[in-house]
Parts: structure tokens; sequence; C-alpha cells
């Protein structure tokens, strides 16, 4: 897999309601807005409980964006929640260019055999962990906002850094003690993204 | 200098109230909508604007409460979709045919059942012959902008109707996109200081509101109230012309996209419109003659303007996010069709319903769609008087 520049890209988020896979969905969204960029961000909703399984989407350009339906065809695919690998079509459609990331302790290659022998492209992170080492918790939104951006290549890593740490500064003003930890979390998940990246390549 | 932002539909709506700081706001929540009155109550509680909000305990009650305060002569607005528009139905008819310009940010849903939280236009369709002032948007931008247009139709001297801007729920309401909006000073300047020339609290000019008519006057008030809405066509127009000169940005009755040359037409309203215009020009690169008329204006309904736009189309789509249960399509269908009987345009169309209980709608039905016309106009294939797209196969 081969990281180009990405002028025009559409994404498929899957996760469980509560997970936070609309909030990543909106925050790519944000960033990438905050680099020029035209962007669509939105959900999918089905039942409105917990735990149920929800579509996010996101488009990035650098045209205005008119089109309001899903994404059948993604260039990548995101899957906060790797129980969601068997119930649900997540490679549906996606680009044979693109790449489907998982947020799992699996590595590749037992991801592809979920995915009943899928052999596009797997990038798989382990969010929960990243998390826990950088912030204590678990909370998989950075890493997996990360991930996308890495792999996407939707924007350069050093704006997307700068434009997170504004952003964070902004959203954590009375807990700035979080901060850092969020910043390490997206750091350490682009140089794992990178580093298997590389190695694929 | 205008301001790049993002936001969704609910919070560019939302912008919109704050940017003109109403003096009223009832509200009682319900999805997709319940955005719009929580930014609104954060505005107020953080000091922003001085609205007097008003959490009530129903729809009925935010709309009672809502024509209490119009009346009273506060410039009032409240913000519902769905069902709550549906439990607002007496009060829709109290506000117009008192003349109170009350502004509604509906944000469409589909009613029920079954029980459904997402888009169609079934709730505002439903609501065509209530005597409100009907303003529809295809994304954030047009739902902002055409918030901002509301009061100035609404309160004018020659309309006093009360109006509704509405857009499509979840997929502009929940949808972040990029929008520019106008400067506070802008707009403030632009929707101005509502002064009604009667109200309920003038202490120096009693007068009655709301009283019982038998037959000696009542169709008198009918007459009035439906000149009143013809009226609203230029005042839409010229507060239009208006807002173009601060914003850059051109508003009319529809727009017309790639119409002017075109074979095949689709009418359509609010946000599948910009779908549709993604498939047009796709089509037009393999040399297909397809274009696109969307209504912004359904209330006042602009038929001959419709119908001279569409004179020269061979094969047209009428498409309804709404079903009438007439046993023949949907309202847009019936309305679209009888402007164009009335105008002498004969041509060959359909009525396709589409997008219930928000159905996704693709640029791959657009394409479909243009296709049935064609097979219709150039090909002898059986002519359809309405049709559901996008069904489940059997």
């Amino acid at each position: 897999m081969n990281k180009k520049a990405n002028n025009n890209i559409e994404i498929r988020w899957h996760g469980r309601g509560g997970q936070g896979a609309k909030t990543a969905a909106l925050l790519l969204a944000d960033v990438a807005f905050k680099t020029g960029k035209y962007v669509q961000g939105f959900p999918e909703y089905g039942p409105e409980r917990m735990g149920a399984p929800i579509t996010a989407f996101n488009r990035i350009s650098d045209g205005e964006i008119r089109v309001h339906s899903h994404i059948y065809r993604p260039d990548y695919v995101v899957v906060v929640d790797d129980s969601l690998l068997e119930s649900v079509d997540v490679t549906a459609g996606l680009k044979k260019d693109g790449a489907i990331i998982v947020n799992t302790t699996m590595d590749a290659s037992e991801v592809a055999e979920k995915l009943g022998g899928f052999e596009g492209n797997i990038v798989t992170i382990d969010a929960k962990k990243i998390s826990m080492e950088a912030l204590g918790k678990n909370y998989p939104n950075s890493p997996m906002l990360a991930t996308a951006v890495a792999v996407s290549n939707v924007m350069d890593e050093d704006v997307f850094l700068d434009e997170m740490l504004n952003s964070y500064k902004h959203k954590f003003a009375s807990k700035p003690e979080v901060i850092e930890g969020n910043m390490n979390a997206l750091k350490m998940t682009l140089e794992e993204i990178n580093r298997k990246v590389k190695a694929v390549a | 200098m205008a301001i790049r932002e993002r936001m969704s539909g609910n919070e560019a709506v939302s912008y919109a109230i704050k940017q003109i700081n109403p003096d009223v706001m009832p509200a009682f929540p319900i999805t997709p909508s319940t955005e719009i009155p929580q930014y609104v109550s954060t505005y107020i509680a953080n000091g922003e604007i001085d609205t007097e909000f008003i959490p009530v305990e129903s729809e009925h009650s935010s709309m009672s409460a809502a024509v209490g305060a119009s009346a009273a002569g506060a410039r009032t607005l409240t913000a519902t979709s769905s069902c709550g528009m549906a439990l607002m139905w007496e009060e829709l008819y109290i506000a117009a045919s008192n003349r109170l310009p009350i502004a509604l940010a509906l944000v469409n849903r589909t009613l029920s059942g079954p029980i459904n939280i997402n888009c169609d236009h079934t709730d505002s369709m439903g609501a065509r012959d209530s005597g409100w002032i009907q303003i529809y948007s295809e994304n954030n931008q047009e739902a902002y902008d055409n918030f901002v247009q509301a009061y100035r139709i609404a309160e004018h001297p020659d309309v006093r109707l009360p109006i509704m801007i509405c857009q499509d729920g979840f997929i502009t309401s929940h949808g972040v996109e990029n929008i520019s909006l106008l400067e506070d000073d802008l707009v403030k300047n632009f929707v101005g200081e509502y002064n009604p020339e009667e109200y309920l609290l003038n202490a120096g000019n009693p007068m009655a509101l709301g009283t019982y008519s038998v037959t000696n006057f009542c169709m008198e008030a009918n007459k009035l109230q439906e000149i009143a809405m013809e009226n609203a066509k230029q005042v839409i127009l010229d507060v239009a012309k208006e807002f173009e000169q601060i914003s850059g940005r051109k508003y009319a009755f529809f727009e017309e996209y790639k119409l002017e040359d075109a074979d095949y037409a689709m009418v359509i309203i609010n946000s599948a419109a910009g779908t549709a215009k993604d498939a047009i020009d796709v089509l037009r690169e393999s040399g297909k003659k397809v274009g696109l008329l969307k209504i912004r204006v359904f209330r006042p309904f602009p038929e001959d303007e419709i119908a001279k736009a569409l004179a020269h189309v061979k094969g047209l789509a009428i498409m309804d996010r709404a079903d009438s249960y007439r046993g023949g399509g949907g309202p847009l269908g019936v309305e679209v069709r009888s402007a164009l009987f009335k105008n002498k345009v004969m041509l060959d169309s359909v009525n396709f319903i589409y997008g219930l209980g928000g159905r996704d709608f693709t640029t791959g039905d657009v394409a479909d769609i243009f296709e049935t016309l064609e097979d219709i106009v150039e090909r002898g294939a059986k002519p359809v008087d309405y049709k559901y797209i996008g069904l489940r196969e059997a």
C-alpha cells in the first residue's frame, strides 16, 4: 500500500452506539476543514440505543460537496469495534486500492480470516492499548482518528498534529492536564501506523 | 467579510437565531430538531442573547405559547419535527389565520408509523394547506440563509403570515458541512427591529384577536389571508434581492440547474437536489440533456413560473418525499401537474415517491429515473403515472 496525496476521499465508519464513531467522523471533518478542505461528516442512525451498530460517513474534497447520500464505494473503512467484522458487511463496496482500518488486538491475517478471506489492504490498530498507555483510560477516538488520517493521507501529519493541539486546547480548556496525553496518543498512533504501512509497502 | 465555518444544519439555523436575537422561543424537544432549542438555550445561558425561552410540556403548548407571544407583539419562533408538528396542528391554523409572523425551524422527519426518526417530507407536506409560508433548504447554507430572510418576509405589512423554514432531518440537520456565515451586524441590520402596527400589549390601542366570527365575516377573513399569501410572492423576491446584496448568494422561488436546454428534467425539494446535481453532471458528460428544478418556495406555490421554466421539457420526473395516499402519488406531483395543465404545458411526467423514512437516495437512482423518462418518451414504453423507487426487492 503506497501513501499518496488524497484530494477527494470517502470514508465509512462502523461502530456501536456510544463508542464514538460518529464523534470521530465529526472530528475528522473538523480537522480536515481546518486545513482548507470541503468536508462532510454525518451519521446514519439506526435504533437509538447504546451498543446498536451505527454507521458514520466522511467526504473530504478540494471542491464543493453536493451529494447527500450514504457512501457505497468508500476509499477507506474504519471499524471501531471488531465484533462487527462478522455481523456487518463492513467491506461492502470498498475500493481495491483502499484499506480497512480495524481497532483490534488481532493481526491483519486474523482480521482477513474474520472477513471471509478478504484480500484487500488491512491496517490494524490496538486503540485501547495506546489509549491506556497515553491516557490511562480507554478512549479509542484519538487513536482511531490518527489512524484514519495516517492511512488516508488526507492531510500532512504535522498539520494534523498542530490542528489537533489547537482543538484540544479549546476542548479541554478547563482540564489542560489531559491535552498532553491525547497528543501522545495521536503521536504514538502515527508512529505505529507509519511503521506498519512501511512494512507493507 | 464572510466567515468560513463548518457546522450542522441544526447549528446553522441556531446560529441565525443567535444573530437575530428574537424575543421569545417556546419549545419542546423532538428528534431531529432537538439541537435547535439546545443551542439557543445555551446561547441564552451564556448571555449571548436575551431571548425569553419558554420550556413547555408539549408541542401543542409550544405553538400555543408562540401564538400568545406573537400576538402580544414579540418576535417569536419555535422548532419542531414530525409528530411534534402534528401535535401543533390546531395552532398552525390559529397562527396563520390570526396573521402572526411566527418563524418555525422545521426539521423534516416522517410521521408514524412505522415509528421512524428519519427524513421525509410527510410532516410539512401535511401542513401545506395550513396557511404558513413554506421555504425549503438543500443544505446547511440554505437553511441559514433562508432563516435570515424569514422574518423579513413574514413580518412584511403586505404579508403578516407565519413562515416555516424546512430542512432534511439528519441528512442536513446532523451533517457537518462547510458554510459561509454573515457577520452579526450585517444580519442584525438586514433583519431589523420588529415594530408591529398592532399588538395586544399596546396599551394605547386596545384590540381583540382570535375572536369568534360566524358567517358574517369569516369568509372575508379567509380571503384576506389568501391575498396575504399571494402578496408573499413579491416580498419573497424582494427580500431575496436584498439578501443577495449582503451575501452574494442568489435566491428565487426555485433554482434551475442545467434546465435551460434540458430535454428531461426533475423537480425536487431539499437535500436530494444536491445528489441529483452530481448525477446530472455525469449524465451531461455522456451527452444526456438533463436538468433540474429545485423548489425553494412551496407556499406560496409559484405555479406559473414553474410551468414556464418547464415548458420546453419532453419528460419530467416529479419527486415526492411524501405520499398523499390518494391512490395516485404525492402532493408535489399533483401541484406541478396542475401548474402545467393550467399553463397548457403538455408533457410526459412521472411522479416518483422516494426516500420515505430516510431511505437513501443515490446518484444511481437519479440515472435510473432519467432512463425511465427516456424509455417513455423515446422508446415507446408504457407511461407511468406514479412509482415508488428504491424499494427492497421481494
